[in-house]
């Protein structure tokens, strides 16, 4: 069994070798297909973690309080609120905090907040929650307090955002999809082009009284091999444009949309990963399939 | 050793076998003549369980070939020798690889691959070309490797079809001593051929077919229909 596994891989590197122009086409087409899905993955992934940013921005639900309620009543409902599940921080907001929140973000226009007479705006209880999931749960406790009038979270905001991400993974995936159909036929066409080219190998192969799987295993292993070798250059290549973009434009974006790209590091060994399993069931799979009318017994 | 039983196979325009009995036994060295499209190329592919039968039973050595399961096929042609007009070498491996590969099929140690190689090789006086390709080969010497890969694993019978259309009679006749010295040693042989001065000055038994009948089955010298040098390269096998 050993010793067959060392004579497939043998005959793998020999017959790559030797049919080195068909080789290079199946690493290439393999290659080519590897990239563009490395550069949908690289696309979805940092949506999906600017989504994830641009979440957290709105992790807080913010309820306020009947005016004129005593403050023992507002500590009280603060404890039991602490205490619930998935509740990070709780902290009271006054009513003039709130009133320099909004001068804040009218800016320029702030001036014209000072001509209330009054303090239109109630004080609140401000909750971080630890996950955007649990806001409308904790939300919906909190409003069963008599002393709470209103409660604000962002729901809709992120509700919108996990639409327009969504939808923008979920682009991608078809496109992915797409893109594995495509390069699996691309391919498998050229590997069937090489075992093609070896029809009389193979009949030979049957009259000397090969069986079915010791004439497919070096065939098997070669488009493995075939696959492990586009996988590898296509880390490398994937790797170095990454790092590429990042170091020139890492910063920018950071300033921008304030969410960083994913690190080279996660992205290389995540997409490597992804490159090996892939270029190795294509490799596989693509031999595989165009063998299978030569080998009718 | 071979034993046809009223084997009958029809393809759809023309006859291949009709009622066919042949028996050879262990040891024999048969040649097999008659004209194209006779039934000779059909009786060498019933052998090699290439096709099925119609009707009746071969059995070569413990096989009963017409029964044989997909799965034994390979087991059973591994007992089969078979030598081909078109030498039908492995153009991507040397000599020593092409002879070696018939070994590694049936998972032989390397040792002893190592060891049974460069005998066969000298059986049939290629030594000294064995880290060559086929195609740096002339005709005869390609078909003395393919007779060594034949022969390497030592089988019951020998088939050989046609190994001598391709070469010119000195060849030709290398070629016939070598297949003469591989019987001796005790393998059945059974050679398909057009040529009728090598059928008739072998002193063999010749058996005969004509549309799909055996018409001469002796080691008498054989005059009948057997058309020299009309087939199409490659013979019967396209």
């Amino acid at each position: 069994m050993i010793g067959s596994l060392f004579y497939n891989i043998k005959q793998a590197f020999v017959q790559i070798f030797r049919n080195r122009g068909m080789s290079a086409a199946s690493i290439f087409s393999i290659l080519a297909m590897l990239l563009i899905l490395g550069l949908v993955f690289i696309i979805i992934v940092n949506i999906n973690l600017f989504g994830e940013i641009a979440k957290q921005d709105y992790d807080q639900v913010e309820v306020f309080i009947v005016e004129g309620s005593s403050m023992s009543d507002v500590d009280e409902v603060m404890d039991k609120l602490k205490r619930r599940d998935g509740v990070v921080d709780v902290h009271y907001r006054t009513e003039e905090e709130a009133l320099e929140i909004m001068k804040d973000r009218w800016g320029e226009n702030g001036y014209m907040l000072d001509s209330l007479e009054e303090n239109p705006f109630p004080a609140s209880i401000v909750i971080t929650v630890d996950s955007l999931d649990n806001a409308a749960d904790i939300a919906g406790y909190a409003g069963t307090f008599p002393i709470i009038e209103d409660v604000k979270y962002y729901q809709e905001t992120v509700e919108k955002l996990t639409k327009i991400t969504d939808f923008l993974q979920t682009a991608c995936l078809i496109i992915m999809a797409f893109l594995v159909v495509i390069s699996i036929i691309v391919v498998s066409n050229t590997i069937k082009l090489t075992v093609m080219a070896r029809a009389d190998e193979i009949s030979i192969m049957r009259y000397v009284g090969a069986n079915n799987w010791f004439i497919r295993g070096p065939f098997l292993v070669e488009g493995i091999v075939i696959g492990l070798i586009s996988a590898i250059l296509a880390s490398l290549a994937v790797t170095f444009v990454y790092k590429e973009i990042v170091d020139i434009i890492g910063d920018q974006v950071f300033a921008i949309v304030s969410s960083p790209l994913i690190s080279v590091r996660y992205m290389s060994v995540n997409l490597s990963i992804i490159f090996l399993a892939l270029g190795c069931s294509i490799g596989a799979w693509g031999s595989i399939v165009s063998m299978r009318r030569f080998l009718k017994a | 050793m071979i034993t046809f039983d009223h084997v009958t196979k029809m393809y759809s325009s023309n006859v291949g076998l009709d009622d066919v009995t042949v028996k050879i036994d262990k040891g024999e060295f048969v040649f097999l003549v008659g004209p194209s499209g006779a039934g000779k190329s059909t009786f060498i592919k019933l052998m090699l369980k290439d096709i099925d039968v119609d009707k009746g039973e071969i059995y070569v050595g413990d096989y009963h070939v017409n029964k044989l399961s997909n799965r034994l096929i390979p087991q059973y042609r591994r007992k089969v020798g078979t030598v081909f007009q078109d030498f039908k070498l492995l153009p991507r491996k040397t000599v020593y690889e092409n002879i070696a590969f018939a070994m590694e099929v049936l998972h032989k140690p390397a040792k002893q691959i190592r060891k049974q190689v460069p005998q066969i090789l000298s059986l049939v006086g290629l030594s000294d070309k064995a880290d060559k390709y086929p195609n740096e080969l002339a005709g005869g010497e390609q078909q003395r490797v393919a007779i060594a890969r034949a022969i390497v694993n030592n089988p019951h019978v020998l088939i050989a079809d046609e190994p001598t259309g391709n070469l010119d009679p000195a060849t030709a006749w290398g070629i016939m001593d070598l297949l003469n010295q591989i019987n001796l040693r005790g393998t059945t042989v059974l050679m398909v051929t057009h040529a009728k001065d090598i059928v008739n000055n072998m002193d063999k038994r010749i058996i005969a077919i004509d549309k799909g009948k055996v018409i001469h089955d002796s080691k008498q010298v054989y005059d009948g229909p057997m058309e020299e040098d009309d087939m199409v390269k490659g013979g019967g096998y396209e």
